[in-house]
This record gives structure tokens, sequence and C-alpha cells, in this order.
């Protein structure tokens, strides 16, 4: 089903996800409804347990939504089997951990290529690509280094580097400063700051901490399951405004404070 | 999807980042190959040695033999039991089919040549018997008919005989040696055939004519056995039972009664013993490949360990993409690349284990080349079997389960 709104990566609509507990049912998320269009730089706030991780695992074709509807860049992908999400996921999407998640005792090149491999990309073209996506985060120098001779901002970068490498319509990171102290992660969010405005890549990260929610243009609250609040800010004027945006079917939004 | 080259680079990157273990993994195969190959080698080796000790006497030869083994009870002498004369022989010359035949008389005793002196094995036989034997001479001539009718005192010396009688290298022939204090003349040396397949040094013997060892020596008038060969293999069953029937005749032994003499087909002799060895050899075989199957489940566990470690490694290969069936793919190809490389290394050692075998123990050692073959493609398999249940548990993750665990 077709349903293309022309630079609409993400479009969320009554996304239900509870999970059986067998005696109980947890209900992580209660009907979210979210437009995220291309080129978007969107933090996802909210306290702990108000369902942002598994709102991110489905829009990362992770997981499946118990109920409502899903349409990554225009195609419904609401009920799509494991290894059509795989594919997407190897083609559109990529991931970016709080742990960085790379390989041990591999190069930091060989984990950048990694997802190239499963996309069936030749090996010169992998390295390629590879060297490049390394280039732009910085980390090109550290092409031999295996993750326990790096630093976590450069292990955070190179990880950056690997969700790059398919040119994804949407990267995903799910507290990806969690680990870093302040300084560190101020380069780690000024790269993604630089990949969203230099590049034009579309990016939404969950993290608990203002500072580093203030580098997004654009601010979503979840509580219980719920958006509560979707605040919009145009970074490069000064003083930072702040503009509200009304999903259709979102319940009313509270006004954000802004530090 | 992702092919078959990368999933392999991916296999052997993840292979090589555990050196250690994979080795580890990889033991319970190569010695589990080894030990096929060593078993192997030294069972067929032996079957070989017997085999070609019956070959050197000649496959297509009958032995006729005083007695019979199939009657039992208290037996007479030596002599009692000798019916075979060399008359006996003569009648089996102008068989059909029938190639040669000699009469063997077969004595112990002291040989005296000068002043040395040597405990051998005298033969006496017909002309024929170097033909039969297919034993060519190093020196002189072989005695002929004429001696054989006229007993005459020549004698031919195998080589180990020449060496004790003749150490300083002097040439034997027209010497004269004692053979019990009767004096022969030499007049032939046989080439060398070294150790048969049971051990004996059948270079130890002296040719006599057997009219003479009969006379001068046994003073019998029976010989210890007849050999005949056949024209051709084809022939041999069908020449048996010419030579049973003749000397039948001959001895007047009516139907139905126990032959006093037996004869005996080495071609049958030949089967019997590669069938034993080959019984053997699949037993010994056999018991090494239980040591595959033990190394496979070595593998197994160490893969079951593997994935347990792996899990986050597993959750973030499907996070980037991996589908469940690459990741079943290249878990297989890990534990197959194990255990073939094992498979490979256990040749090498089986090997090596079947050269120092054959050195220090010095039995006869052949590796089959089929076993090789199929060792490799067994361990292969056994990394298939043994890989299969990990590997699926691996590709069954939960991708989001996977990253989580700790
Ligand atoms: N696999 C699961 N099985 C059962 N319940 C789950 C599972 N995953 C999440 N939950 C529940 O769903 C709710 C939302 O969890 P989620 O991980 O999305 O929260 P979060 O906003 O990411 O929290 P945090 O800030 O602590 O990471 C929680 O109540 C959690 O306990
Ligand atoms: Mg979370």
């Amino acid at each position: 089903m077709q349903n293309r709104g022309d630079d609409l990566v993400v479009k969320v609509r009554d996304l239900r996800k509870v999970y059986d507990l067998g005696d109980s049912q947890v209900v992580a998320l209660a009907g979210i409804d979210l437009d995220i269009h291309h080129g978007e730089f969107l933090a996802v706030m909210g306290p702990s347990g108000s369902g942002k991780s598994t709102f991110m695992q489905i829009t990362g074709l992770l997981d499946n939504p118990t109920s409502g509807s899903y349409w990554f860049e225009g195609t419904d992908v609401s009920h799509l089997d494991r290894d059509a999400r795989a594919d997407i996921r190897s083609r559109r999407l990529g991931f970016v951990f709080q742990a960085y998640n790379l390989l041990p005792r591999t190069s930091a090149l060989e984990n950048v290529e990694l997802p190239m491999v499963y996309a069936g990309i030749p090996a010169e073209e992998r390295r390629r690509i590879a060297i490049e996506k390394m280039k732009l985060v910085g980390v090109d120098q550290l092409a031999d280094h295996a993750p326990n001779q790096m630093s976590g901002g450069q292990q955070q970068r190179v990880a950056i580097a690997r969700s790059l490498v398919n040119n994804p319509g949407l990267i995903l990171a799910d507290e990806p400063t969690g680990a870093l102290d302040t300084k560190t992660s101020e380069d780690v969010m000024r790269i993604f700051t630089e990949l969203n405005e230099e590049q034009c890549i579309t990016i939404m990260l969950v993290t608990h901490e203002p500072d580093i929610a203030a580098h997004a243009k654009r601010i979503v609250t979840f509580r219980d399951g719920h958006v509560v609040s979707d605040t919009l800010r145009l970074r490069r004027f000064a003083p930072p405004l702040r503009m509200t945006r009304v999903g259709r079917f979102a319940p009313p939004l509270r006004m954000t404070k802004w530090r | 999807m992702s092919d078959f080259k990368g999933i392999l680079r991916l296999a052997l990157q993840a292979l090589v980042r555990n050196k250690a273990r994979s080795l580890l993994t990889m033991l319970g195969i190569v010695i589990g190959v080894a030990a096929v190959i060593v078993t192997v080698a030294i069972g067929s080796g032996a079957r070989q040695s017997v085999q070609n000790s019956i070959n050197a006497l000649g496959s297509n030869m009958i032995v006729v033999q005083p007695g019979s083994l199939n009657s039992g009870g208290a037996r007479g002498g030596f002599g009692s039991a000798s019916t075979l004369t060399p008359d006996d022989g003569m009648a089996l010359a102008h068989l059909p089919g029938v190639a040669a035949v000699t009469p063997t008389v077969t004595v112990r005793a002291q040989v005296v040549a000068n002043d040395n002196n040597w405990q051998t094995q005298i033969n006496g036989v017909a002309p024929t018997y170097t033909q039969i034997r297919s034993w060519p001479m190093a020196s002189g001539t072989m005695f002929g008919q004429s001696d054989i009718a006229s007993s005459a005192k020549v004698a031919v010396l195998g080589q180990t005989v020449v060496g004790q009688l003749f150490p300083g290298g002097q040439n034997p022939i027209g010497q004269t040696i004692l053979i019990r204090n009767v004096p022969f003349t030499v007049i032939g040396t046989l080439a060398p055939l070294g150790q048969s397949g049971i051990g004996q040094d059948q270079d130890d013997t002296v040719l006599i004519p057997y009219s003479s060892a009969m006379q001068r020596l046994t003073g019998l008038s029976t010989v210890n056995s007849i050999m005949v060969s056949a024209l051709t293999a084809d022939q041999v069953s069908a020449v048996q039972s010419e030579v049973t029937s003749i000397l039948e005749q001959r001895h007047h032994i009516p139907a139905g009664q126990t032959d006093d003499f037996q004869v005996r087909n080495l071609q049958s002799i030949a089967a019997a013993a590669s069938s034993t060895g080959a019984v053997m050899e699949f037993l010994l075989a056999g018991v090494a490949a239980v040591s595959l199957i033990v190394g496979g489940i070595g593998i197994m566990n160490i893969m079951m360990v593997s994935v347990t470690e792996r899990t986050r490694e597993i959750g973030l290969r499907m996070s980037v993409g991996a589908r469940a069936a690459t990741i079943l793919n290249q878990f297989l190809t890990e534990s197959v690349v194990l255990s073939s490389i094992g498979g490979v290394i256990g040749i090498v050692f089986g090997f090596i284990g079947t050269m120092l075998v054959a050195a220090l123990a010095k039995w006869p050692t052949q590796i089959p080349f089929g076993w090789v073959i199929a060792s490799v493609l067994f361990s292969g398999l056994v990394g298939v079997f043994f890989g299969y249940y990990p590997a699926k548990k691996a590709s069954n993750l939960n991708p989001i389960e996977a990253l989580r665990f700790e």
C-alpha cells in the first residue's frame, strides 16, 4: 500500500506494542502517531519505561508492532516477516547503540565493512565505501585498530561510520552517548549534527539528557507509551525558536519547557 | 543475499579471532582422523604383505601335500603319512593346463664350506622350481634334467647362504660344500628375494636335485610336497580337480573315502587371508571412527558455548541486516571449516604416525588413498551434523534480546 508524502521517511499511526508476560500484559506503546520527514534530526526523550526503546526497535524493523500501521519510505512495513525486515535493515537503516557493539578482536575497518558483507557488496567496493565513511566521521586513521585499542568516543564514531555504509534513509541511535563523558558526548553529537546538516541524513536518537537533545532540531517526549510533546526547534537562529507541531491524531500537547 | 565467499570470510575471521579455542576444538577431529589413518594403514599393510608373499609363490600355484588336515585323530610320524612320490609328480606334468611341476623334499641341515658352516633349509626340487617361483639366477646355472637322472651332487645357493659360507666375497661357483658331510659342487646362485610376508628369509636356502636329496639326505622314496603351476589363473580350479582325480586314481582311493593327500590352491588361501584382513581393518577403523564422533561432539560443545558467548555479536549481525539463514550458514561454515581443517591436520599426523610405526615397529604399512578421502569427507560431515544444532540456535535468536544479552 503506497501512502507517500514525498519526503516522509517514517509514518506511524496508532502504533501499539503490548508485551505478553503470560499472567500480565505490559503496554509499552499505547497508540503512537508520528511523522518523520527526510532530513529531520529528532531526539526522543521521556522517563524510563516510557516506550522509547520499544518505539526505536519497531521503527528500526527489529520487531513488529502488536497493532497499528507503519509506513517506511512509503511502504507498509507493519506486518513483514523476519527476512523481509532484515533486508530493509540491510539496505535502508543504520543503527548506533549505547554499547557500540563492535566485533571484538576485529579491525575498525572490518567492523565498518560488516553490513556490506551481508548486503552482498563486492570486497573492493566495501573497502572504498568503508574508508570514505570513516573519513567522514574522522576515524580513518584508526582503520587497523581493534575495539580494545580505541577510546569509547572513537569506538562510537566507528560505529557511526558502520551505520552509514549503506546510505541509510534513517539512522536510529538508542542512547548513543549513554556510556560517554560530557566532552566526548559533545564530539559525537557534533558528528551527528554534521551528518544531518551536511549529508542531509535523517536521524532519530533516544537520550535522557537535555544537553544532548539540544543538538536535535525536533524533540519528541514519550510518557507511558504516548507522545506527550513534540517541539520543533530551528537551531540556526538565536535565540532558539520554539514551535510546536501537533500530529493529526496526537493527544493534546502540553507546553514543553525549554531550559 | 550474501555470497558464499563473504560467508566463508566471516567464518574464517571468527575462527581466527579465537585461535586457541579453534585449535582445541579441532583436536578431537585431528586425533580421530589420525587414528583412522594409522589403524587402517597397519591393517591394510599387513593384508598387503600376506597377499604379496602369496603372490610371490605364484597365484597360479597348486600345492599337493600328504595327509589331510580334515582327518582328525592321531597321525603317524612324518614318514608314515607320506605317500607322494616323484612319479606322482611326473603323472601330473602332462595334464592340460599345467605349466610346470616340481616335487619338493625339504630338510634342515648343517652346510659347511672351508671354515664356515651354516644351518639352513635344503630344498630338493626339479629344475622347473625356479621357473615356478619366478626366481632368477644371480650367477651360474640351475641344475638340469640330467642332474636329476644321475642324482648329481650339485647345489644352487640362496644369497643368505652365499654370504654366510663365503663371507670374503669369493666366487662360490665351482666350490665344494658339505651337506651332512656329503660334498656338493656349487653350480649357481639365486637372485635375492628378501623376506616373505611372514618374515621368513627366502634367501636362506640351498637347492639340490630332489633325487639327490632323497638318496643322499632323507633316504626315503617319498617327497614332502608337489608344486603344480597352472598356465593361467583361470585354469587353477580345473587343474586342481584334474590333479585330485589323477592322484586318487594312482593311490587307489575309492570314491567317498578320505584322500591320503590334499590339494590346496594358493588363490583360495590368499582370498581367505585377505578377507580376514579386511574384517580386521574395518573393526579397527570402526573403533577409530568412534573417536571421530567423539571429536564431533567436542565441536558441538564448543560451538554451543561459542553461540552463547557471541549472542550480542549475533544480535549485531542481525541488526545490520543478516538474515537468519545467513547466520545459520555462517555458524555451519565455521564448524565445517574447523572439522575439515582438523581432518587435514589429522591426515598429516596420520601419515607421520604411520611412518613412525613402520620405522619403529618395522610393521608393513600401506596408506589407502580411499580412506584418506573418506576420512576428510567424514570429518566434514561431522562438522555439518554437530554444527547444525548450535547454528540453528544462533539463527533463531531474537535480535533485540540478543543485543541486550549480558
Ligand atoms: N521484551 C520485553 N518484554 C516485556 N516487557 C518489555 C520488553 N521490553 C520492554 N518491556 C517493557 O515495556 C516498557 C517500555 O520499555 P522501553 O524499553 O521501551 O522503555 P524506555 O523508554 O526505553 O526506557 P529506558 O529509558 O529505561 O531505556 C517497559 O515497561 C518495559 O518493562
Ligand atoms: Mg531504552
